[in-house]
């Protein structure tokens, strides 16, 4: 209140003069609220150290023939494919568990738009580390690569490897979405997909039908280097279950969020 | 402005706000007293949009809650002082506020000196907090923004003596240069010394309204006479209805000047004549949440503090 506005305050509010919160600054906070707090901090840093020292123990421990780029995108990748959709689930559930969206959705009541905002701050989170796997791979390869280190590198897989994370992490936000409760979506995050696997593979029926049931089976595709271009059937199969273990939970996760009572 | 025309919402049989209709004014500070699980904090989160309405409308100046463009701007908020990440600082939580409303970072040093939160304390991470300090920060991120509305839930809970009587004087200087100021509590005199407006709430209803005068007018005459027999008959001769209340003193549902014309009437000697005030409206709260409150009255009474 200024000194000029004293005793000026109608029974309506002029609301003529404020702009509505622009995206920009919706996903500047949500990025600035993926670090400021101990946890949040050092999942970031035990992404980017786990990545390195798999890298490069692999770089030491690794046969020759083994040592390609390929190999190296996979150690580089699968530690962040492990914390990457726990980063998405935490970017949801902490609303809920730390009571914060009482905060956030008072200041930004349009839900839809918070949750946009958590998309997009996802999106350059995960293009951050991708990125950030592919100097490690790119390096480590340069320094330890064996004999044959550039024999499996082929663009497709730079596009195959994008793929398989941001279906980790949004899958990981669809779940934290879906369940609002950290524990149970990391968990259901990580142990559905095993449960799934163990029916598939003790069903007989369900045998030969796991790529067409099974997100992770389907994804196993997009994460073995130097086959080339993913079959037409294996990118349906992965859409088939991308559909299922990800978009419909993302629907139902949003439906929930944009009626629940925040408190 | 806050206004409330009708609203109700129930959960499933339980029905927490029952068709609840009242005006916060700009200028005022406005209590809404009630106790535990009346109705309060619910009627609070409707307001701002956390908690969906199933009738009725909610307006703030006018405009409905979501169509507040950065309402934070507009309308300082404090709904639960706990409510808030245990890993962050105190500082960050507010910086975080400040950059969704596109404030300066300028402001939360002026908001931490503002509600006496060191440099040190505001570098703590809020789970080494105590509730009054939660409830200082709680406050200076509803006032960060500039906003002509502030809508506070429970404020003073967890603050010192000299914690309250500080949020009394900011509320109060707040108020005065025309902000309107809506605060619950389960307690009676801390609304009572913020407050110039009380909305009273039981089991989701609204039971009574007003300024503190107009409330205390209902609460009718305290007259303590010399010899209560001849009260009473006189009374009674006048068509007064009085109930014994306290060593030797009655309480009616009247003027004082009524009981002051019996008494002469019937030559009657009165010691004490005057409005019920104080414990008045401490017996009102009492007796107007009696049927609505979790515990007996008798059980109720410590929580409410003792008389003035």
């Amino acid at each position: 209140m200024s000194t000029t506005t004293v005793s000026t305050y109608g029974d309506t509010l002029d609301v003529s003069q404020t702009a509505r919160i622009p995206m920009t600054r919706l996903v500047k906070v949500e990025l600035r609220k993926m670090v400021d707090t101990r946890a949040g901090m050092w999942l970031m840093i035990a992404i980017g150290v786990i990545t390195a020292i798999a890298s490069i123990i692999f770089g030491f421990v690794g046969h020759d023939e083994d040592r390609t780029f390929g190999h190296f995108l996979g150690f580089a990748g699968t530690p962040q494919g492990f914390l990457l959709p726990v980063l998405g689930i935490l970017l949801v559930t902490q609303e809920w568990g730390q009571r914060t969206g009482m905060v956030t959705f008072t200041l930004e009541p349009h839900r839809g738009k918070v949750l946009l905002a958590k998309v997009y701050a996802l999106i350059v989170l995960a293009v951050t580390a991708i990125i950030l796997a592919f100097v490690v791979a790119l390096l480590t390869t340069a320094i330890f690569g064996g004999t044959d280190r550039w024999s499996d590198f082929t663009p497709i897989d730079i596009l195959k490897v994008s793929i398989g994370q941001f279906c980790g992490m949004a899958q990981g936000f669809a779940f934290g979405l879906l369940l609002l409760v950290s524990a149970a979506a990391i968990v259901t995050y990580f142990v559905l997909p095993q449960v799934i696997t163990i029916l598939v593979n003790v069903i007989p029926a369900l045998e030969d039908k796991a790529s067409w049931l099974d997100f992770n089976t389907a994804q196993q595709n997009l994460f073995s280097f130097g086959d080339g271009d993913l079959s037409s059937k294996e990118w349906t199969q992965l859409l088939v279950t991308g559909a299922f273990w990800l978009v419909l939970p993302f629907i139902a996760g949003l439906w929930r969020v944009l009626r629940a009572e925040v408190k | 402005m806050i206004k409330l025309e009708g609203v109700s919402k129930r959960y499933g049989d339980f029905v927490a706000v029952d068709n609840v209709s009242f005006v916060a004014q700009p200028g005022r500070v406005t209590g809404f007293l009630g106790p535990n699980g009346a109705g309060k904090s619910t009627s609070m989160r409707i307001m701002v949009g956390l908690t969906p309405l199933d009738r009725g409308t909610c307006t703030i100046g006018g405009l409905k809650y979501a169509d507040i463009p950065n309402p934070g701007r507009h309308v300082g908020v404090l709904l639960d002082a706990s409510a808030q990440h245990a890993g962050r600082t105190g500082r960050e939580v507010l910086a975080l506020t400040a950059l969704t409303m596109g404030l300066p970072m300028v402001k939360v040093d002026e908001m931490l000196t503002l509600v006496g939160l060191t440099d040190k304390e505001s570098s703590r991470r809020v789970k080494n907090y105590s509730l009054g300090m939660r409830q200082r920060l709680g406050l200076a991120n509803a006032l960060i923004g500039d906003p002509s509305v502030l809508i506070l839930d429970e404020p003073a809970n967890g603050l010192d003596p000299a914690g309250i009587h500080w949020m009394r004087s900011l509320l109060r200087n707040y108020a005065e240069r025309g902000g309107t100021v809506l605060l619950s509590s389960h307690l009676l005199h801390e609304v009572e010394m913020i407050a110039d407006e009380m909305v009273l709430i039981g089991r989701g209803k609204i039971v009574a309204q007003g300024t503190k005068a107009e409330l205390l007018k209902t609460a009718g005459t305290f007259v303590k006479p010399e010899s209560p027999d001849a009260l009473v008959a006189a009374l009674s001769t006048a068509g007064i209805k009085a109930s014994p209340s306290g060593d030797g003193g009655f309480r009616a549902e009247c003027d004082p000047i009524d009981i002051g014309r019996a008494a002469a009437a019937a030559g009657v000697v009165l010691t004490e004549l005057r409005p019920a005030e104080g414990e008045g409206l401490e017996e009102l709260f009492l007796e107007l949440t009696a049927d609505d409150a979790r515990e007996p009255v008798a059980g109720a009474t410590p929580q409410i503090g003792v008389p003035a």
